[in-house]
């Protein structure tokens, strides 16, 4: 793989204390990640993935280790840095959606649009993700799914560098799923976006070109797809 | 506007019931604010335009008589720039079918001076001209009650003799704006009235040709005022000065500037209270809410949203809020402050009111409360803008809950689960418990704020009238005379019994302090007046020494025991030192006692009586009246059951039109404090009271939750709320203070209870719209989002 590093991690760790417990999410990560993959990176739940991604994101720091997004060392960004990297580079897609309930689908994706700096137009993105009809509709008025597709949409509007996806199919029946899935292909396909989509089902892992492995906090395997399967070809 | 904008209306629009309520509080504090200041404002105004059209004057003095030709030394002081001699007549009036004796004070106008000071100001009618009758102008406010206009006539007796006046005009002068009798402090409009006269006339009517009894002075810009009383008085005294005064002596201008300092303090303090009240509910509120969007807050960073944008966008919300206050708080305002400065006006007598919008006191009050606001919930904005987001995301840490202090008391087992989940929620928040429960209590305390008053001024009207000054009528003489006009008084039928006092104008002095007033003397063994001590209980006065009412002994800073100097500004003059034998308790006025015979051997007069108090049989009111109307040697006769009424429609009235506005908005702030509190906590805890629904609990069961804990704060908020109560009124009564009056601290269990009252119905009322949203809680749409 010759392909430009996107993401560099060296040595990443990170604890924190949930109540009265400590929690060692990630205890030493090294991994790159390289232009226009799809990389999915697998682990059960506490495996650390969450932890991972936010990292990647600029939503967390590190405890320990160096992680750069091509030049910038997100790890020892300030605030500033890391809230314009979110801003122009990184596209999210969470677990639980996390649309704004008192805003339309529509509106929900215009709140990243407007702020981007070459985003579409937000109606473009929902018709990407093949909801131009519910663009009026509130989040209560639709379904996981379709709320889900609202989710990629925000996150693929700005045209982001890297989409970065937290459990996006874990709410969801597996029709759903495939359909969010094959969203997510199409849009990394057509506009070469680097994604990254963590999950604890291991057959979302035969559609990525890369598949890491995450165990309490390492990576116990790095596995390179010879042949990506369609997720339509994906059973679970 | 852009996404996030919308955002805002949306959510306002969601809670639009709290925001109505947060706003309605913000709108009492403002409307309050408003409402005092712009009135204060607009009345001082009036005032000061007032004092310059008609040209009031700078310097006051009464004297006996002095030649007209003294008037060109007076205008060579340096600093005066002008002299006004003038002739004052006290004089009765009678009017047909009006049976009640009525005092007057005639007061020469010269016509033919344009510069004069103190003019009239015509409302209807004309000026007097020189006429086979006398003509006069009458105050308005006097004019008014007996509807009296020009074309009428009335009869006065001056110096004994019986005259017919013929009224051509209703006037004001700034001399009158407050136009009250000597030696009283409650105006009674239609029992004293002021007459204009021209100079002519009124020195033939009292035998003043060439002479002068009164003098207004003007001063220059530099003039040093209290250099120039000191040559004044040297001066004027041997023509009988009784001591020249600036403004602030002067009657009418005195008790309005006590009135504005009073509208000042009440303003302040209401103001203070409310906006204090409503920035800590806003921040209540805003502060929930931004805790309920911590995930919103979170993505919105994860999307590249600087803290700035974020903390603008929530900071946008509270303008919101506070602008939809401001709005009604500013209107409100105006509307109850145009309504308060023209029932000033009714008491005060202006020939106009200059209301004008007093953009200074909207812009300065709105932009406090608007900073305030931003800065109270500038708090809850950082922390929530503050939280990395990937920590944001997290479903929170469970709380921590312990087995309560209570349960632990070993009534665990009295206890159910519902009851113990209140009480370990409460143990558990005991910070927002606390400011739960002092938001109502703050509540409560401006119930207690607001309606005591009514309390302190009947307590006042009875200690002062039922319980101190039980005469029925006080009759004031002419000139000081024998003992024998009491044996007269006494012989009148229906008279039950007379007793004698003896009043002298003084100007008491104690180290640096001194304060014009006047001394009372009568006899120890009065019964139908009596002086009370701080019991009330009637103390007798000592044979020697003096007693002073206690706010006096305090502006003169003296103790018992110490001395003061005394200097009568009647009689023969003279300064003369007395020892303070005690301090009493009175609500209204501010005067030295004396027993009268010690008074009369101070001022080295023999046994004379200045008036009697007068006890008159029930039934035999009119007679006796008809009767002292026509002594020629009274000079006035007041009825203390007119004074009581006079007071509640004078100086009362103000007050308790205030405080109808300030308890109204009360109960404003009461209701929306508590509904707020049970809104927030619905929305807190719908999730946990859901997942009990869903497991069995009967809507009742989990009402009682929801509503044991509203129970449990508005309970505890009470006793809190009494004390509130209690001291917040403590310190308004001592910024009330004044000369005119002192308003005892007097708060009457009704006024808890009313306080109480309208706390349990608030809470019962929000508790039962709560209850309503309860019941209508999709449960499985609950279950399904996650925490």
């Amino acid at each position: 793989m010759n392909s430009e590093v996107v993401f560099q991690m060296q040595g990443i760790t990170r604890t924190y204390e949930m109540g009265d417990v400590q929690v060692h999410a990630l205890r030493g990560i090294n991994l790159k990640l390289y232009a226009g993959q799809f990389a999915v990176i697998l682990g059960m739940s506490g495996s650390g993935k969450s932890t991972l991604l936010n990292i990647l994101g600029g939503l967390d720091l590190p405890s320990s280790g160096k992680v750069y997004y091509k030049d910038l060392e997100l790890s020892h960004a300030s605030e500033k840095e890391l809230t314009s990297y979110r801003r122009y580079h990184v596209g999210f897609v969470f677990q639980f959606y996390n649309l704004i309930p008192s805003l339309t689908a529509l509106e929900n994706v215009s709140v990243v649009t407007e702020i981007a700096a070459h985003p579409m137009q937000a109606s473009e993105a929902l018709e990407l993700v093949g909801l131009s009809d519910r663009m009026n509709h509130f989040p209560a008025q639709l379904s996981g799914g379709q709320q889900q597709r609202v989710a990629i949409a925000r996150a693929i509007a700005k045209n982001p560098a890297v989409l970065l996806c937290d459990e996006p199919t874990g709410a969801l029946d597996i029709q759903t799923g495939i359909t969010v899935l094959e969203t997510l292909d199409v849009v990394s396909r057509e506009l070469g976006t680097t994604t990254a989509v963590i999950t604890h089902n291991a057959s979302i892992a035969d559609m990525a070109h890369r598949v890491i492995y995450l165990n309490d906090g390492q990576i116990s395997k790095i596995q390179q797809n010879k042949i990506r399967k369609s997720p339509n070809e994906l059973s679970w | 506007m852009n996404t996030l904008d919308r955002k805002v209306f949306r959510e306002l629009w969601l809670i639009r019931g709290q925001v109505l309520a947060i706003a309605i509080v913000i709108a009492a504090g403002l409307s309050t604010v408003i409402m005092s200041y712009s009135t204060l404002e607009s009345l001082q105004q009036t005032r000061e335009r007032y004092y310059q059209e008609y040209g009031f004057a700078d310097l006051f003095s009464s004297l006996k008589r002095a030649p007209l030709t003294l008037v060109q030394r007076i205008t060579q002081i340096p600093g005066i720039a002008d002299a006004e001699p003038r002739v004052l007549a006290p004089v009765r009036i009678n009017l047909k079918n009006y049976h009640d004796p009525i005092q007057g004070q005639l007061v020469s106008i010269d016509k033919h001076n344009p510069d004069a000071m103190n003019k009239v100001y015509i409302r209807e009618g004309r000026m007097p001209v020189k006429s086979q009758q006398i003509e006069v102008l009458i105050s308005e406010a006097f004019a008014q009650p007996h509807q009296l206009h020009p074309g009428d006539t009335l009869q006065i007796i001056v110096n004994g003799r019986k005259q017919q006046l013929h009224i051509v005009g209703i006037a004001l002068s700034p001399e009158f704006i407050y136009q009250i009798a000597p030696g009283t402090i409650i105006p009674d409009f239609s029992r004293y009235g002021i007459i204009w006269m021209e100079r002519e006339a009124l020195e033939t009517a009292y035998d003043m040709q060439g002479a002068f009894n009164d003098l207004s002075i003007k001063l220059t810009l530099d003039a040093d005022d209290k250099l120039i009383i000191e040559k004044l008085d040297d001066l004027l005294k041997p023509y009988g000065g009784l001591g020249v005064y600036d403004r602030n002596l002067q009657v009418s201008h005195h008790f309005l500037s006590e009135e504005f300092k009073q509208l000042d303090e009440m303003g302040s303090t209401f103001s203070f209270i409310f906006l204090g009240v409503s920035i800590f509910l806003l921040n209540m509120v805003v502060g929930r809410i931004i805790a309920s969007q911590r995930e919103i807050i979170a993505s919105l960073k994860a999307f590249g949203f600087s803290n700035m944008a974020i903390a603008f966008h929530y900071s946008k919300l509270i303008i919101l809020i506070v602008c939809i206050g401001i709005v009604l708080g500013v209107s409100a305002g105006l509307i109850l402050g145009n309504n308060l400065a023209h029932l000033y006006m009714e008491y005060y007598r202006f020939p106009y009111l200059d209301y004008q919008l007093q953009v200074k006191v909207i812009l300065y009050s709105t932009s406090t409360t608007l900073v305030a606001a931003l800065l109270g919930t500038w708090f809850s904005i950082r922390k929530a803008v503050q939280l990395q987001p990937a920590e944001a995301m997290r479903p929170e840490v469970p709380q921590r809950y312990n087995v309560t202090f209570i349960e632990r008391l070993g009534i665990k087992k009295y206890l159910a689960q519902p009851s113990r989940m209140v009480l370990r929620h409460f143990e558990r928040h005991p910070v927002k418990a606390l400011l739960s429960v002092f938001g109502t209590a703050f509540a409560c305390g401006i119930m207690i704020v607001g309606t005591f008053f009514i309390d302190a001024m009947d307590y006042m009207v009875n200690t002062e009238f039922n319980l101190s000054q039980r005469e029925d009528l006080t009759v004031t003489l002419i000139n000081p005379t024998s003992y024998r006009a009491l044996y007269e008084l006494n012989n009148i039928p229906g008279v039950l019994r007379a007793e004698a006092y003896r009043t002298a104008s003084v100007k008491m002095h104690a180290g640096s302090h001194s304060h014009r007033t006047a001394i009372q003397g009568f006899s120890s063994n009065n019964v139908l007046h009596r002086l009370l001590d701080t019991q009330n209980t009637a103390i007798s006065i000592p044979d020697t020494g003096i007693l002073l009412t206690e706010f006096l002994a305090q502006k003169l800073g003296v103790k018992i025991g110490d001395s003061i100097s005394v200097e009568f500004l009647e009689g023969k003059r003279l300064t003369r030192q007395v020892h303070v034998a005690g301090v009493i308790n009175q609500y209204i006025g501010l005067s030295g006692y004396m027993n009268i015979d010690a008074l009369n051997d101070l001022m080295q007069e023999g046994r004379v009586i200045s008036g009697a108090y007068l006890a008159i049989e029930e039934g035999a009111e009119y007679t006796a009246q008809s009767i002292l109307k026509n002594l020629p040697q009274i000079a006035g006769v007041e009825e203390q059951k007119s004074m009581v009424e006079s007071f509640y429609a004078t100086v009362g009235d103000f007050m308790l039109t205030y405080i109808a506005f300030v308890s109204g908005l009360s109960i404003a702030i009461a209701f929306g404090v508590i509904y707020n509190n049970a809104r927030i906590t619905l929305a807190e805890r719908s999730r946990e009271l859901a997942s009990l629904r869903v497991l069995g609990f009967t809507q009742a069961e989990v009402a009682y939750i929801l509503l044991g804990e509203l129970g449990l704060i508005t309970f505890l908020s009470i006793p809190l709320g009494m004390l509130i109560g209690y001291w917040l009124s403590y310190g308004f009564i001592i910024g009330l203070q004044q000369d005119l009056f002192r308003i005892p601290f007097i708060i009457e269990p009704p006024t808890y209870a009313y306080a109480i009252l309208v706390v349990i119905c608030s809470a019962l009322i929000s508790g039962l719209i709560v209850r309503r949203k309860l019941n209508q809680l999709d449960l499985v749409s609950v279950l399904k989002i996650k925490e």
